[in-house]
Order: C-alpha cells, then structure tokens, then sequence
C-alpha cells in the first residue's frame, strides 16, 4: 500500500500535528514514512499545509504534485488542492467558511462537518483529532489503536491526562464520515 | 514495531546524532531553516550527560571562531547555519582550512542572494565546493537526501575530518532539514579522552606538559616560500582526498536513455520524476552526488555512457551542471531545470522539462 496524502488548512488548527500523528500512526505499523511541512512565518491565520506519505516500500520523493487524499479545511485549501487529488482519489472538506464547493466529479468527495461538531463538543482544541477520525473512517490507513499509541508517543506524560478527551473527538469524527 | 527506528525531522536527527558521536561542542546562531539543530541541543541538555558544551554565540563569526579554537585543540566540534550565516562564517572556514584543524560544519541553505527567502535552496553549492572564502582551500563536503544521512553524515563528517585535518561540511537544504522520516540514531560513543587526542592529534594545542615542543595552530606565514610549501601540502591532501573519497549512489543507471543528476532534496523528487518516466516508457537514471566535494567523477562519468542526454537538475541557476559538464568533457548533451529563491518543484515539472529540454530535442 502506498498513500500520498496532503492536509491543509488554516495555521492553528492543527494541520501540521495532525499529519504528525497519522505519521506516528504509520511508523507503529512498521510502514515507511515521510512528513513534510510547509513552514514560513505563519502561524494562526495563514495556510498551513503538510504533505505525509504512508507507504509498504521506500518512499521516494516527500514532495508530491498529485495526491490520493486531500483534507481541505478552508477555501483556500480546496482552491488549490482540489485539482491535485488523482482521478478516483478522495478529498474530504469542512463545509465551514467553504463559499464555493468543490465540483470534481471524477474524485470522491466527502462533506465532513468538523468544525460544527467541535462547537457540539465545546473543545475546539479536538478540532484536528475529528478531522483525523473523519479521514480515517472513510480511509483506514492505519488503525485507531495506533492513532492512538502514536499520540502517547508524541504527547509528554503531563499531557496524557488529555488522550481520552482526544479519543472521544476521534470517534465522534468517525461518526461524520 | 523496531524500537530502534523513531520519527524526526531531518535538524533534531542530526543534533541527536552529534551528542551520540560523542561531540565536545557545538557553536552556534539560531537561523531558519536549521534552528531546530541548537533548540533540540538545548532540549536534549548532553552537557549534563556527556559532559558536550552547547553555546548559543552571539553571532555566526563568533560561533565559526569558538568551532576553530576548539578544533585547535583537537576537540570534536561542530555548527549549523542557513545561508546568510554561512557567508558570515566565511573568514573562519579560510582559516581552518589553512591551520589544517578538523571541524564539522553544516548549512541548512534557504534561498539567496541576501538574506532572501526562508525555503529549500541549493545555491549555496560553488561556495561549499568551490571555497566560499579566501585562498585556494577545499571543504570535504557531504549532501544527505534524508534523515538517516543527517544522522550518518555526522559521523562520517567527522571521520574524514580527523582522517585528513579538513573541514567537513554537511550540505543540506530546507527540505531534508525540516521534514520528518524515520531514523536509526547510533549507540551513544563516549567523547574523545585527553590521551586520545594526544595520540591521534599530535598538532592539537592541549598542553604539551614538558613531553613535546611547543605547538603553534596559525594560519598566518609571512614567508612566501614557507606559504607556498604551505599551499602544496594541502594541495596534497586535496587529490588524496579527491582519490579516495568519491561518493555517489547510482539509480537505474545500466539501462537508461537519459540521466538526472541531482543530489540532496532534488535527487528525492527527481526520482519520483523517474518513476512517473517509467510509467510512461521513458528510461531514466539517477546519479546522485554524495561528495560534492570530491565530486564524484568516476561514477558520473560511468552513468553517463551511453545515454542520449543529461538533465542537472538544481535550486540554483546553473552551479551543479558546471561540475557535470567538467566530469563527463563535455561529451554529452547537457541541459539544466531548476527553480529558484526558496521554490521546489513538483516531480512533474522534472519530467516536463525533461521532455521539453533533452527528448524533444535529442529524440
């Protein structure tokens, strides 16, 4: 197996870590991987994206023109990646602040309403950690079990306290897709 | 899961590799795209385990002359730039080049001229092979294409360095310093003892305790003559080095009508260019330049047979192609594609302009 996939968004909602975490989720799986952010000067409010690959076979290159999965979390997001999802591919947006749809007909496209759920939950903090249930409920790439000891890696011990608060906007993700 | 393998971006890999080659020091300047090197030092706190010191200077020409001083004393030490810091240390690199101390030193380049932009970049590459200071001097210089190498680089930097009394340089970019794969870090070695230093740096300025004469580290010889006998030395080690030391991994380069060559980053996403290529009946290989310095002459020049054309493909505007062209005499079609100031290209644009610049022409 072999995923390309490309998560953008606003910075601050969590773009970067939740490719992380998937990447994490990857390497528990004993899969190859690569993460690759955008960086610059952005942090809340500008785009933000990230480029993971989860693959069974040494990935070549971590910088990508077409993607089997695109998670888009703005309009700008879509605007761009929307025509870089392969044909038959998949791309899953947040209907939040999203003015115009995206009109592909060749892909699969999946309405995810993210944002709304974390108003439902009251923890926009989870806001990435719905997204990823979302995504990995349409896609399972890699399983919860995973998602979840990739996190506790990546969390210090004095934030294990927050990882069923994570694991509840996991399910509740699930449940959107 | 192997619990040997972690996750870690290509910067924090090559600080954790320093501490566990068993390094004395690290000085340096925080610069994007590297910063993450002195952050993760600092993180890490190894002057409370092995004993390695770990100073943030007050400026890139400090940091260069605190490495040179430590080298001089045949201390295991390093720093890490971008760019516009590696150009300040400059007058040091002339320096250590011509006190013949061995020292590791790593640019993470961004795109230039100037202070420029903050992305991947390789345009800092004539100033790495070619000398970017003053005087006739070469810097043994190794271009990791991931995160693994930034690690192995460390130690094989610093192996070179102490085998020849050269300067070794790390040449990465933004790409391999800030994305994140999986990585093998090395058993933690113990730091070089006094005795060590003794044995194998009988130049080094440690205190000669009354059991040798007196050691002098300077690059400074007013005597024409003595500085031209100088000059031929390193000129010496400069062939050994280029004799010995030649680095190159080849990619289906036995059976391929044309030839991509291209290192760090690039060499990355040029073979996914490769694979797209092949997907379409195009046969691509890929030579990829270790050294760059010693560039890899031999290897180029055996991939090259046979092929209708070569593409250089480079973040600079035309630096690496020199040095194919000098390889290969000229006796090859030679075209370049790059993109500039901080912009990657897609795989894509690599196989577009591979089409554009050697297949439609060449057939």
């Amino acid at each position: 197996m072999k995923e390309e996939i490309v998560i953008a968004g606003f910075g601050g909602q969590g773009v970067l870590s939740m490719g992380k975490i998937l990447a994490y989720s990857g390497l528990m799986e004993d899969k190859e991987v690569t993460w690759m952010p955008s960086y610059g000067p952005e942090q809340r409010g500008g785009t933000a994206n990230v480029t993971v690959i989860v693959s069974d076979e040494r990935i070549s290159s971590p910088i990508l023109n077409m993607y089997d999965t695109a998670v888009v979390l703005n309009q700008q997001s879509l605007d761009k990646f929307e025509k870089m999802v392969k044909p038959g591919g998949v791309l899953i947006y947040d209907s939040y602040g999203i003015k115009t749809a995206p009109a592909r007909s060749d892909i699969n496209v999946y309405r995810i309403d993210a944002m709304e759920a974390t108003f439902e939950l009251n923890n926009s903090k989870a806001y990435n950690m719905v997204v990823l249930g979302a995504l990995l409920k349409i896609d399972p790439m890699v399983t919860i079990d995973n998602v979840l000891a990739g996190l506790k890696k990546t969390l210090p011990e004095r934030h294990w306290h927050l990882l069923p608060m994570n694991e509840a906007a996991l399910r509740r993700g699930m449940e959107l897709a | 899961m192997n619990d040997k393998v972690t996750l870690m971006k290509g910067n924090e890999a090559l600080a954790v590799a320093a501490i566990r080659y068993g390094a004395d020091g690290y000085f340096g300047y925080p610069i994007t795209p590297q910063s993450e090197v002195l952050e993760k030092l600092e993180e890490e706190m190894p002057w409370e385990t092995t004993g390695m010191v770990v100073l943030q200077a007050e400026s890139e020409v400090a940091a260069i002359n605190m490495v040179y001083a430590g080298a001089s004393c045949g201390k295991t030490v390093l720093t890490s730039t971008s760019s516009p810091g590696f150009s300040l240390m400059q007058e040091g690199m002339s320096y250590m080049a011509a006190s013949e101390v061995p020292a590791l030193v790593i640019n993470v380049m961004r795109g230039g001229p100037g202070l420029g932009t903050i992305h991947p970049s390789q345009a800092d590459y004539f100033q790495a092979v070619k000398g970017g200071g003053h005087g006739d001097y070469r810097l043994i210089t190794l271009a990791p294409a991931s995160v693994q190498e930034m690690v192995d680089f460390v130690a094989l930097g610093w192996d070179l360095a102490f085998k020849y009394r050269a300067v070794s340089m790390i040449l990465a970019d933004g790409v391999i310093g800030q994305m994140m794969e999986k990585v093998v870090l090395p058993e933690q070695r113990p730091r070089h003892t006094e005795e060590w230093i003794r044995e194998n740096c009988p130049w080094a300025v440690n205190g000669r305790k009354g059991m040798r004469p007196k050691n002098i580290i300077t690059s400074l010889e007013l005597d024409d003559d003595k500085m031209e006998e100088n000059n031929h030395r390193f000129q010496a080690t400069y062939r050994e080095i280029e004799k010995n030391e030649q680095r190159c991994e080849l990619i289906n380069t036995d059976d391929c009508d044309y030839l991509i060559v291209a290192f760090g980053s690039m060499a990355r996403i040029s073979q996914k260019a490769m694979e797209l290529a092949a997907e379409e009946g195009i046969k691509v290989g890929i030579a990829r330049p270790i050294t760059l310095w010693p560039f890899p002459v031999d290897a180029i020049r055996k991939a090259a047979e046979g092929v209708k054309g070569i593409l250089s493909v480079e973040l600079s505007a035309g630096q690496l192609i020199e040095d194919i062209k000098l390889a290969t005499e000229c006796r090859y079609p030679v075209d370049i594609f790059h993109r500039l100031g901080g912009n990657v290209p897609a795989p894509d644009e690599i196989l577009n302009a591979l089409k554009e610049k050697l297949i439609k022409k060449l057939g």
